[in-house]
């Protein structure tokens, strides 16, 4: 997929992941396409967030290797977008909107430093690309659901990144938000960004991304939609958990 | 009353200012921390650190005088004269007052360290949720530090009451040596200054690893050391103020003032002047309070001889007001804003009723009732009271009748009822009382957009599931 002079968005190398010693994703391999959309599938407590999180370095690795575009990923921060879950923060938080997005630039402003007028006026730009400009100045506790992931988007926009990792960002949004998000990607993907997008609803994947990654504790496919995305590979995705598989993680926790 | 009040404060000394500076400076110390706390959802850990402490703090204050006894012993020994080790420089004292706080912190911070240890352990073996295991932990060490206290109470200044009223009185008198500042005050305010400092050299930082943590992190801000930093900070500030005011005032400095402007803003910047600033109104308020309220309420109860109360326990009261007030008024979604806008509601609802009713009528056409209605409540008294003065309905000589402007606004209420009937008789299979149910709590939130959107989905309909003709809509 990736050629040798341009390292993969993002390579993992048998990467295992444990929470309390029960692993919960096994020996993933996988190496991300430059520049496409890809979707993160598969059923509920299957790992996607925690690929995504492990990663990132969120959470512990039981082993593995991880590099964004061939490097670790504190030389790579700059280059890489996170969207946490919408419901991992404090939404009655003291905050607005325009406040939210500009966190995104915390790195670049660098440590110490106050939010400057050159920041605020990018982070303003970011919200307009989402909608949501006439919102800047609007407590966040005041926004709908779907406004809210679009404040999320935003702050990953604005930092401008190379490869965006995504936790489920169409999960409760209403039908403009996912239309917004999908635009979104869209213009991503044309200015040769890469996007991994934790996605729960089947019926679409064919039609707002290029590949998908199938998940289910271990990585069970991965490629092109028209080739991977297919009734027999889905059974394999959502037929159960390997029940062997989980007996012994149920054993390595002790419990 | 007044006279009174005022006859008991002019009692009010050099030395009341003091205590009245050395508690604000105690209570905006904490409510900094207290803030962040608060927008963790951690309020309880404050709480829990500032009981946790208290065995650290009661070791280290027993070696310290321990070996300021051996000290002074020595220097007795070879100056022969205790007025003389008491004149000593300024610099010389501070520098003592220093060392010993920094002795007391060592304390509680280990005390702070052990007891998150603990909590951790008792989580894991005890498989007891996190409140739970930090209910268990943090009570046994306070009891822990009080038992200590009782043990060796003979051989160092410290009691049990001390501890949880604090001695803000008497540390008025333990001044820095040749200035007359209290040193209580000056621990405070280095704890202030200090406090106010870091937040605005990291409000940025402690805004991101409050707010998302895993953003925090995957920029590389180490959101778990900030935390870590929040409760070393805030251990400091609580042994600073311990020993000042005491336990009860601490935990409720710490919270109360930052609960109390949260209600009153929503910006962060605003919360962490306005909380610091809360504390301090709250703490004078207490020592005035402190100084008058008991003698005046004893006195008309027939207690005699109780003129004083404790000076912390009152600012914590004092406090708690505030937050009540806070409450009741504040202008977002306090409960007097809260009560206005029902009462509103309630009268604008009579008010569109009244229209509606007499607008019904008139299209009977039948002989009109010959007594005027008489309003049933008093919402529909003051609804028909403003429709007289604004000119929409006028008092006829048998009965209340609508004026063409009235007619107009009453049109448009009952093409909003009987739209809804149609929308709701098309969508529920119900009987028609209520569906006019229904359609008489409704027909007051319809605006001239959603009425329209009714319409336009029931294809302009003009007769409603009763059979009545539905009002075109009003020009």
């Amino acid at each position: 997929m990736t050629d040798d002079n341009q390292p993969s968005p993002l390579s993992i190398h048998d990467m295992t992941v444990a929470y309390q010693r029960r692993p919960v994703l096994w020996d993933v391999d996988y190496e991300a396409p430059s520049g496409k959309l890809v979707a993160i599938i598969g059923p509920n407590g299957a790992g996607k967030s925690t690929l995504i999180k492990a990663a990132l370095g969120l959470v512990p690795r039981a082993s593995g290797e991880i590099a964004f575009f061939g490097k670790p990923y504190h030389e790579m921060r700059s280059r890489i977008g996170y969207v946490p879950q919408r419901t991992s923060v404090d939404w009655d938080f003291p905050i607005d909107a325009l406040g939210v997005v500009a966190m995104g630039l915390y790195r670049k402003i660098g440590w110490f430093q106050p939010v400057s007028r050159k920041y605020r006026q990018q982070a303003l730009a970011a919200l307009e690309r989402v909608g949501l400009a006439e919102f800047a100045s609007r407590q966040i506790s005041q926004l709908s659901g779907g406004q809210q992931q679009r404040v999320f988007l935003a702050r990953a926009l604005v930092q401008n990144a190379d490869l965006y990792l995504m936790d489920e960002p169409f999960a409760g949004v209403d039908a403009a938000t996912e239309r917004a998000i999908v635009e979104l990607l869209r213009e991503l993907r044309s200015a040769g960004k890469t996007a991994l997008v934790v996605h729960h609803d089947l019926q679409t994947v064919a039609e707002y991304f290029d590949e998908v990654l199938l998940l289910n504790m271990r990585r069970i496919a991965s490629g092109p939609v028209e080739q991977v995305f297919t009734a027999e590979n889905l059974r394999r995705t959502y037929g159960g958990k390997l029940a062997l598989l989980d007996q012994v993680g149920h054993r390595m926790s002790g419990k | 009353m007044i006279a009174e009040f005022l006859q008991l404060l002019s009692g009010w000394q050099g030395l009341d200012t003091w205590i009245a500076i050395t508690g604000a400076l105690a209570a905006m110390a904490c409510a900094l921390p207290g803030t962040w706390l608060l927008l963790r959802r951690q309020s309880l850990l404050g709480d829990a650190l500032s009981h946790a402490v208290l065995p650290g703090i009661v070791v280290a204050f027993l070696g310290m005088n321990w070996l300021e006894q051996s000290d002074r012993g020595a220097s007795e020994v070879v100056r022969g004269s205790v007025n003389e080790v008491v004149a000593q420089s300024v610099t010389g004292d501070l520098a003592r007052v220093a060392r010993r706080q920094t002795v007391l912190f060592v304390g509680a911070a280990i005390s702070g360290i052990v007891a998150a240890l603990l909590t951790e352990l008792i989580q894991r073996w005890g498989r007891l949720e996190r409140s739970a295991a930090l209910g268990v932990v943090f009570t046994s060490m306070f009891a822990l530090g009080l038992l200590l206290i009782r043990l060796f109470a003979s051989r160092a200044h410290i009691d049990a009451d001390c501890v949880l009223y604090g001695n803000l009185e008497t540390t008025a008198f333990d001044t820095l040596a040749g200035t007359g500042i209290p040193r209580g005050a000056i621990v405070n305010a280095a704890m202030l200054l200090m406090n106010g400092l870091l937040v605005l050299v990291f409000f940025k930082e402690l805004r991101l690893a409050t707010f998302d943590a895993e953003l925090a992190e995957s920029q590389g801000l180490r959101a778990g050391w900030v935390s870590l930093a929040l409760m070393t900070v805030t251990a400091a500030t609580v042994v600073a103020a311990f020993e000042s005011v005491g336990a009860i005032l601490v935990i409720a400095m710490l919270i109360v003032p930052a609960a109390t402007a949260r209600l009153l803003t929503n910006r962060l910047s605003l919360l962490l002047v306005l909380a610091p600033l809360i504390a301090a109104v709250g703490a004078v308020l207490g020592h005035v309070g402190a100084l008058t309220l008991p003698s005046m309420i004893c006195s008309r109860i027939g207690l005699r001889g109780i003129d004083d109360a404790s000076t912390a326990g009152m600012m914590a009261v004092t406090t708690g007001v505030l937050f009540l007030f806070a409450v009741i008024a504040n202008p977002q979604q306090g409960l007097v804003r809260g009560l206005f806008d029902q009462l509103r509601l309630q009268v604008r609802i009579a008010r569109e009723d009244l229209l509606g009713r007499l607008y019904r009528r008139e299209e009977l056409e039948r002989v009109p009732d010959m007594r005027r209605e008489l309003p049933r409540t008093w919402a529909a008294w003051i609804a028909r009271r403003r429709l007289l003065r604004k000119g929409l309905i006028q008092s006829g000589t048998l009965r209340d009748e609508l004026t063409d402007a009235g007619r107009r606004l009453a049109q448009d209420i009952v093409r909003s009822h009987r739209l809804w009937e149609s929308y709701m008789a098309r969508h529920f299979d119900l009987p028609g009382e209520q569906l006019h149910a229904t359609a008489e709590r409704v027909e007051h939130f319809l605006d001239p957009a959603l009425q329209a959107k009714l319409a336009e989905e029931l294809n302009q309909p003009s007769i409603d599931p009763h059979g009545k003709s539905i009002p075109p809509v009003v020009e």
